[in-house]
């Protein structure tokens, strides 16, 4: 490259600088820091032992995220569109690969392994999946015919859901079919569409629920039993369950304060970094600071919703929506789980849960919003 | 295509879920929040029991009487669940019921934070078998509390007492609430007597426990307080002679300091060793000694009552001198027998003892003489005397349950018996026969009153107490020298009674008793019929120790009781002879 078309694209960059929306980029930074601050209480040993290093290793996604979400946010997010097939079928690539050589955690295969680092696709799958929906959606008619529908559920639907069940990861695979159906319902379909699809899935649940019941491994059909009844043996099943109201509970107005929560270094919370740190950090600070922390949630998702409404084009409506949904749907099943209204389904809280691939797509899709938002009065080139 | 309405769908799909969060914050946070917050403390802290050295009890000596022994309790942690326990493999190592088992874990399951417990008394084996194979019973523990060991056996085992459970009474009582089970309190003698001072209070350890049990850290502990020291008043020495002087026999002993009520040495015969309580006592062991012919358990100084015979004597004496019905001069002719309408009413004495006079009649124990002053005097007047030494009411110790005996009045038994009083029980109340009873501590408090003037002191069983005066009577010097310069004359003059307790080193003063056993019980057919009483101080001119001995069948006073109380004296005031020689070089 020349000099001087590097001095005018740094320039450009300056200028973007400038349009950059602020608020939806720094709450993920704010909320990602309260995250790696309760990780690190949550995993603090109490005897002397050393400091397991999740906190860091979240510290350093962190960067990995920011730099992500900035890169994200420069080029003109337009051009995904003609990538978006690539971008899926890249993504797919990965997710089937997990399958064969993927290494098993928690009796399943979610995870590869590049060197030294840990990469789970099926997190970073989620962003591509919106993208190219997004892209396909993009090109239809509104409200969606039968055949573009059928393509539709079935290539962005059923096929990584299957994927993902067989992983298995079941929560993951419920939870990206039902953003592919938020999407969808956002395009709009036809009314007739609509009542057959309804029609089949009334017909078809009792035999699907029962496939699905005699499929779901052991520990799943505990989760849900335990769920319904979660006194059945508060050691056992509903423990899990029981020991997050505890610990959520425990923190009262005003919280035990920071570093001063018992239930998850003292293990009466099991995975207290990951799935349940939400009720680390509700025990540590309290019905005060969990609200604090609900509403810059709440402000990220009405800022997404908000960035759609005002996008540029389709394109950019629908994946500015999908992200705001996504970020929903994986906020309410993981704090409705901590707080003991959903079984347990082991999904990350969005930029606080310990994981570095869930934070660097998260971070994309901050990104992404952003990307959107900036260039909504932009002209086509 | 439309983007309001799907934005505006999803929007109010936002706020309806953040406000469910909302309002389930509230609940969990803000309306159960105190609950879950116990419910984590209760997750993670663990409260053991440091459980405090009991105080040790000493005589007036500074002779340790008791020490303290670890009392080993097997328990299992709250934090177990039924399902993990192996009730079955436990009932086998701890030697117990499944069912007592079942019964001790059933409802305090999870509602508590210290260990249950489920069985103590384990000696160091059962221990050593426990720690063993502990790795099988996930939360078995032992705990360990403090019991007893008493160093003198069965000696002073009515004065020290016993450990054990706390009764049904003691739980209901203020002093022993909130004492966790398997806790040993005093049950008997000095040690319930004075169990709020001995016990202490225990310590309390909190710990941190993790999800797996583990205990991580001492959170605070609270010391425990260590139970305060006793000296009894009892002087082991003493005691010793005194239960060797019994050689055997049943009886009691109360010896006291006239000066202040003090209990110098309390011997209750056949007695028990009270070591047999230390690991909770077997009910076999229990058994055996509740059947016990001889009653090991009753403390006969409080908890008997027997005609006090002859000794009663002395109260006749001072109501006839008090009320100026007579002086020491008053003379009366013993022919062996006083004849009342068509009764007969005997002295011991066959031949009779002739004229007699006041001192003579203390000295030979003539009936006559006192069947004579009984007629002069009337019985309700010699009760009340009777009482003003302390008589018909309880000693007031608290040592042990009391008896307090029965003097007799004419409206006493018009009450009870519906009938009047007839001249000739006057007689035999005179000489301590028929209604009237007394427990061995009364007699006591008699015999003490007389050789310190007339004052009956409250008793004390602990060296240097306050001296409290239960009552005094403020006699004439007459009478008081009559009563002194007889007692002596009982022990030391020729024809005296007592003269089985004469000593070559103090001058004792004394009296003798002999109590008529109405009937026998077939097992009890070969031993003397009577009881053997008899009162002594001494040294005579200053006084220093007053006591009353008890034997149970001894027969005659002055032969069964008399040389018990010269043993019991010479040993107490030769070895504070002894001890202020000591002090002196």
């Amino acid at each position: 490259m020349k000099p001087i078309r590097v001095l005018k694209k740094l320039k450009g960059l300056l200028l973007l600088k400038d349009k950059f929306d602020w608020m939806i980029v720094l709450i993920p930074v704010i909320i990602t820091v309260l995250g790696i601050m309760t990780i690190y209480s949550a995993t603090r040993p109490i005897i002397g032992v050393k400091h397991p290093a999740f906190y860091i290793r979240q510290t350093i996604w962190l960067i990995i995220g920011i730099v992500s979400m900035a890169a994200v946010s420069l080029f003109d997010y337009r051009r995904l569109i003609k990538l978006s097939y690539f971008i899926y079928i890249f993504a797919l690539i990965l997710l089937l690969l997990t399958l064969v050589v993927g290494h098993a955690g928690m009796g399943a295969q979610r995870w590869l392994r590049i060197g030294p680092i840990g990469f789970q696709p099926s997190e970073f799958f989620r962003i591509c999946l919106l993208i190219a929906i997004a892209g396909y959606l993009s090109r239809q008619i509104s409200p969606l015919r039968s055949i573009p529908f059928v393509v539709l559920i079935g290539v962005f639907g059923v096929l990584p859901f299957l994927i993902l069940y067989l992983q298995p990861d079941l929560g993951s695979a419920i939870l990206i079919l039902s953003m592919v159906v938020a999407v969808t319902l956002i395009k709009g379909i036809n009314r007739r569409l609509l009542v057959t699809s309804v029609v089949v899935i009334i017909v078809t649940a009792p035999f699907l629920g029962n496939v699905l019941w005699k499929e779901m491994k052991q520990y799943q059909k505990n989760r849900l039993v335990a769920f319904i009844n979660p006194k059945v043996d508060p050691k056992g099943i509903g423990y899990q369950i029981e020991q997050s109201k505890v610990t959520i509970g425990s923190g009262r107005l005003f919280g035990k304060g920071y570093l001063k929560g018992t239930q998850g270094p003292l293990r009466f919370l099991p995975e207290k970094h990951t799935d349940f740190v939400f009720a680390v950090f509700a025990e540590e600070w309290g019905f005060f600071g969990s609200v604090i922390l609900l509403a810059l949630y709440a402000l990220i998702i009405l800022r997404g919703f908000e960035t759609a409404l005002y996008a540029k084009d389709d394109f950019g409506f629908l994946l500015a929506t999908g992200i705001s949904i996504m970020f929903l749907i994986y906020l309410s099943v993981n704090i409705g789980m901590a707080m003991g209204l959903m079984p347990v389904v082991g999904v990350p809280l969005p930029f606080f849960s310990y994981g570095g691939t869930a934070l660097v797509t998260n971070f994309i899709g901050i990104g992404l919003l952003n990307n959107i938002r900036m260039r909504r009065y932009e002209l086509f080139y | 295509m439309n983007r309001e309405t799907p934005l505006r769908l999803l929007t109010i799909c936002t706020v309806v879920i953040f406000s469910v969060f909302l309002i389930r914050l509230w609940q969990l946070q803000i309306l159960k929040g105190d609950q879950y917050l116990e419910q984590s403390l209760r997750n993670r802290v663990r409260i053991f029991r440091i459980s405090a050295p009991r105080g040790i009890i000493y005589d007036r000596k500074g002779v340790k009487l008791v020490k303290n022994v670890p009392y080993y309790i097997a328990s299992i942690l709250p934090d177990v669940s039924e399902a993990e326990i192996d009730i079955e493999g436990l009932a086998e190592l701890l030697g117990m019921s499944e069912e007592d088992i079942r019964k001790k874990l059933k409802g305090k399951k999870g509602q508590r934070l210290e260990p249950i417990r489920l069985k103590g008394g384990l000696d160091f084996e059962d221990v050593a078998r426990i720690e063993a194979r502990r790795s099988d019973f996930p939360g078995l523990i032992i705990e360990t509390e403090i019991s007893r060991y008493y160093n003198f056996g069965k000696t002073a085992a009515h004065v020290v007492g016993y450990l054990g459970k706390p009764t049904k009474e003691q739980l209901s009582m203020e002093d022993f609430k909130n004492l966790p089970e398997d806790t040993m309190v005093g049950r008997w003698g000095a040690e319930a007597m004075f169990d709020k001072q001995l016990r202490g209070r225990a310590g309390m350890k909190f710990v941190e426990v993790d999800a797996l049990g583990r205990q991580l850290r001492t959170l605070r502990i609270i010391p425990p307080e260590k139970g305060e020291d006793l000296y009894l008043s009892i002087d082991i020495n003493t005691q010793i002679v005194a239960e060797k002087a019994f050689q055997r026999r049943s009886g009691a002993l109360l010896a006291i300091e006239p000066s202040s009520g003090e209990v110098i040495a309390l011997v209750s015969l056949p007695s028990f060793d009270p070591n047999m309580f230390i690991k909770g006592i077997k009910p076999k062991q229990w058994l055996k000694l509740k059947r016990h012919p001889g009653h090991p358990l009753i403390n006969r100084v409080f908890q008997s009552q027997y005609p006090p015979g002859s000794v009663f004597k002395l109260i006749t004496a001072i109501a006839a001198m008090e009320e100026g019905l007579v002086n020491k001069n008053f003379k009366v002719h013993c022919k062996g027998f006083i004849e009342v309408g068509q009764w007969r009413f005997r002295c011991w004495k066959d031949r009779g003892h002739g004229i007699v006079d006041m001192k003579r009649a203390i000295v030979e124990s003539c009936d006559v003489y006192f069947y004579e002053l009984g007629r002069i005097t009337g019985i309700d007047r010699i009760a009340k005397y009777a009482y003003a030494f302390g008589f018909g009411r309880p000693p007031g110790l608290g040592l042990s349950p009391e008896k307090k005996g029965l003097i007799p009045t004419t409206s006493w038994k018009l009450k009870t018996k519906g009938r009047p009083w007839y001249l000739g029980e006057t007689f035999n109340a005179a000489i301590g026969q028929g209604y009237v009873s007394v427990s061995p501590a009364q007699a006591a408090l008699l015999i003490s009153a007389i050789a310190n003037g007339g004052t009956v002191y409250k008793l004390q069983l602990l060296k240097n107490a306050e001296p409290e005066i239960i009552s005094r009577l403020v006699m004439r010097p007459e009478t008081l020298k009559t009563m002194k310069d007889a007692l002596y004359g009982v022990v030391n003059q020729k024809g005296g009674t007592g003269f089985r307790a004469y000593s070559e080193h103090f001058s004792i003063a004394g009296k003798t008793g002999t109590a008529q056993v109405v009937a026998l019980s077939p097992n009890e057919r070969n031993l003397p019929r009577d009881h053997a009483w008899f009162v002594a101080y001494a040294p005579s001119s200053k006084p220093e120790i007053a006591l009353s001995v008890f034997v149970e069948h001894g027969g005659n006073g002055g032969e069964a009781a008399a040389p018990i109380a010269k043993r019991v004296i010479e040993a107490y005031l030769l070895e504070r002879d002894t001890d202020e020689t000591n002090k002196g070089s």
